[in-house]
């Protein structure tokens, strides 16, 4: 009863999405020869329509991502540079609705020219890289870092989809905590302070504790997230694609870890992204949290009269956490317009116009290496230099864990036998039975 | 069509009625039209039921059966596979009674509240419909601005609840930890949403009750609660069947709020409050295993079919009892 009204306004969205596709398919197909011409390599000036799919915000066009004021409107930019080509743009409110579009419209077809893809599910997209269009491009050698292009880079050496924005980790800390706990407070200090692994986090970690008796971090998932990204191949062998978390002496040394640090109270058990979470990072419950550059404004958000800072730190060196791609399926009707759009957003140049958009850190050098983002400061964080700190910090991402189709399955079973030694509902060996249990029922 | 329908049948009583002659092509027109018309009438939210209901219901019958690629649309036949390995999964029977702890601490006291609230608002109030619509008013809430609102009410440390219990000395409650809180903690999002529905439509069944009924009680003596348990909750039996058929469906149903209960929406880190179909929806859309996905929607249909059954038996034994009993009513009704 309760999901009458829920499979309502999702009929509506079905219907709309369907319309609006159905529209697009209507206004490429007038020009029935616009395809031909294209295959044959023939002039770009045939009429075109191209769709374009993303989710959240971008940094593209502010009239359709519902953003303020941008500086740039690329998506009128690239009409201008290209008279015959008419965009169509939608934008969907959450990667979680893209993502139950992308896989239902994959095989069958109706999905836009270019879709946009999160790495939280690349994973998934990667076990059908033969629906999407290859766009190996060698005059675009050098346009990404090589993690963000290799993790889109399938056995056969297909590119899947061209990088858009990436997630660079440093070490955000809550100033006045520090302070009180008789830690440095200045940043280079602090990164000098976590300069090494991550047994040397966790000592800073239990100076903290023993100094105040509070919990550093915020909680266990959260660390997992920034150790696991530093295996080469944590849950599945790159291989065969079999599951060997349980095999992997990596994966049980990192839980362990983990619920020592919890049970000597590191942890404040508040799990990320719920109300607790927000309020304590306000409240001063955690003192630390691996952030990368679009967590800026999420701490901004839950703590706006906090003393927060960036460290220009890692343990380990490197982590990256989020960011994009946008792909083209191969199924479209425009896959070689549609291709060269997807270069064009994706190059230095508008990468740097879509961080001073909204933020969206460039997984360009190049972009990185522009003004726009090597001058930008953020006032929030006693003015830290935050291009310049995630620009290095992403330089320093040495791994790029490999991630196969059953990824975020196992990672969700490590997640939730963490939270349970968190929470204190089972023991930390209890809880990794648990865990084994559940990755032997994946399959 | 119908338009037609007087005229032809308008000449036909002067005509001798048992001679039996061939009906002319109007009149033939006429009777298929008393005939078929009705089917008619229905058969848009038939075939649209075929299309939208019957059919996804079957397909899933098939898909349940493979290993079943939604991209390509491709299945391997694995037979019973999939729910062999639901029936053997842990998770499985626990999201199996964390829906019915759910269901059962939200039905029961929605309707006996709701049976409450129908009763008072049946009396001789003032603004009878301002209260009337008051109680509505939770329903037409979207259940995720719902969600929203509890689930800051219900939270582990910075929560109202917790807050208010704290400066009475009470300790905190864990409403995100431990199975029975979080139940509770669901089963309020669903009461506040249906309580004041189910009172609506209890109410339309009480105002429906002949008021003699009453007096005749009250010239016997009767007082308010004997009024209320002998004449309003008998004549209400039918409505009452009904509302709690709806609300069974309901209940085995529950998505949204559990949902939404936390922000990974996955039913807490030991599936603490994971009903079946939050189950289904992580089987499909979290592990991409859509195959089990339908299996696990076949086994929930079959559960809320037996369940149906079970609620019809009762209702045909309600309704028969309430017949049958009618010489001697006040015995049977006080139970």
């Amino acid at each position: 009863m309760s999901l009458s009204r829920r499979k309502t306004t999702f009929g509506f969205a079905a219907g709309a999405a369907t319309l609006a596709i159905a529209l697009a398919g209507c206004g490429s197909s007038s020009e029935p020869e616009s395809s031909d011409s294209a295959a044959a390599g023939g002039s770009m000036d045939e009429p075109v329509t191209l769709t374009l799919a993303t989710f959240n915000q971008f940094g593209y066009s502010a009239d359709s991502e519902g953003g303020a004021d941008y500086a740039y409107d690329l998506i009128a930019e690239y009409e201008e540079l290209h008279p015959n080509v008419t965009i169509v743009y939608n934008v969907a409110d959450t990667s979680n609705t893209a993502r139950e579009n992308f896989f239902t419209k994959l095989g069958p077809g109706g999905l836009a020219d270019v879709e946009a893809i999160e790495v939280d599910w690349l994973p998934e997209a990667m076990t059908y890289s033969d629906l999407l269009a290859d766009l190996t491009n060698a005059d675009l050698d050098g346009n990404w870092l090589d993690w963000k292009v290799d993790a889109a880079t399938d056995a056969d050496g297909r590119l899947i989809g061209y990088g858009t924005d990436i997630g660079p980790e440093a070490i955000c800390y809550n100033v006045d905590l520090f302070e009180e706990a008789g830690l440095p407070t200045d940043p280079d200090e602090v990164a000098a302070l976590f300069d090494g692994d991550w047994d040397t986090f966790f000592s800073v970690g239990q100076d903290y504790y023993d100094a105040t008796g509070n919990a550093f971090y915020e909680e266990n998932a959260a660390i997992l997230q920034g150790m696991i990204g530093q295996l080469d191949a944590p849950y599945e062998d790159p291989e065969t694609d079999e599951i060997i978390a349980l095999d992997n002496a990596d994966v049980k040394a990192t839980y362990d870890t983990l619920t020592a640090a919890s049970e000597a109270g590191l942890s404040s058990g508040l799990q990320q992204w719920g109300d607790d979470w927000a309020a304590g990072m306000a409240n001063g419950d955690y003192a630390v949290t691996l952030c990368p550059a679009w967590f800026l404004g999420i701490i901004e958000g839950n703590a706006p009269d906090g003393n927060w800072d960036i460290a220009n730190v890692f343990p380990n060196g490197g982590g990256n956490w989020g960011g994009s791609y946008l792909t083209v399926p191969a199924n479209g009707e425009n896959v070689e317009a549609a291709t060269e759009f997807a270069a064009w957003l994706t190059a230095p140049e508008q990468q740097a116009k879509a961080f001073e958009n909204v933020g969206a850190f460039p997984s360009s050098p190049e972009a990185a290496e522009s003004d726009a983002v090597q001058s930008y400061v953020r006032e929030y964080y006693n003015d830290a230099p935050a291009g310049q700190i995630f620009t290095e910090r992403a330089a320093a991402v040495a791994v790029s864990p490999y991630k196969g189709a059953h990824y975020f399955e196992v990672n969700d079973a490590m997640v939730n036998a963490l939270r349970r030694v968190d929470e204190g509902t089972m023991s930390a060996d209890e809880s990794w039975s648990q865990f084994e249990a559940d990755v032997q029922a994946i399959g | 069509m119908t338009t037609t329908q007087p005229q032809t049948e308008a000449p036909t009583p002067p005509e001798p009625p048992r001679g039996r002659a061939p009906l002319t092509w109007r009149q033939r027109l006429g009777r298929w039209d008393v005939k078929l018309s009705p089917y008619l009438y229905i058969s848009p939210f038939w075939i649209v039921f075929a299309l939208v209901g019957l059919f996804p219901i079957v397909y899933t019958a098939v898909i349940s059966f493979q290993d079943w690629d939604l991209v390509r649309n491709t299945g391997t036949f694995t037979g019973f596979d999939n729910f062999a390995f639901v029936l053997q999964d842990r998770e499985f029977w626990l999201s199996l009674r964390n829906t019915f702890s759910i269901f059962l601490l939200s039905s029961v006291p929605q309707i006996i509240v709701a049976t409450f609230i129908a009763a008072m608002l049946d009396k001789n109030i003032r603004a009878k419909t301002f209260w009337r619509m008051g109680v509505l008013l939770p329903y037409v809430v979207a259940p995720v601005a719902v969600a929203l609102i509890f689930s800051n009410m219900f939270g582990d440390k910075y929560g109202l609840i917790n807050s208010l219990l704290n400066d009475i000395g009470i300790d905190s409650i864990r409403w995100h930890v431990d199975v029975i809180p979080s139940h509770v903690a669901i089963a309020t999002m669903v009461n506040f949403r249906w309580t004041g529905y189910n009172a609506l439509i209890l109410l339309a069944a009480m105002q429906a009750i002949p008021r003699d009924l009453y007096e005749a009680a009250a010239i016997d003596g009767a007082g308010t609660m004997r009024r209320f348990f002998s004449v309003t909750l008998p004549q209400i039996r039918p409505t009452m069947i009904f509302v709690i058929i709806t609300s069974t469906i309901g209940g085995l149903q529950i998505f949204d709020e559990p949902r939404m209960y936390d922000t990974n929406g996955r039913g807490g880190s030991n599936h603490q409050w994971e009903t079946i179909t939050l189950y289904l929806y992580n089987m499909g859309w979290g592990e991409f295993n859509f195959g089990r996905a339908a299996a696990v929607a076949w086994i929930l249909f079959l559960i809320i079919v037996a369940f149906g059954l079970l609620n019809f038996a009762i209702t045909r034994r309600f309704i028969a009892g309430e017949t049958a009993a009618q010489p001697k009513k006040p015995k049977q009704v006080t139970k």
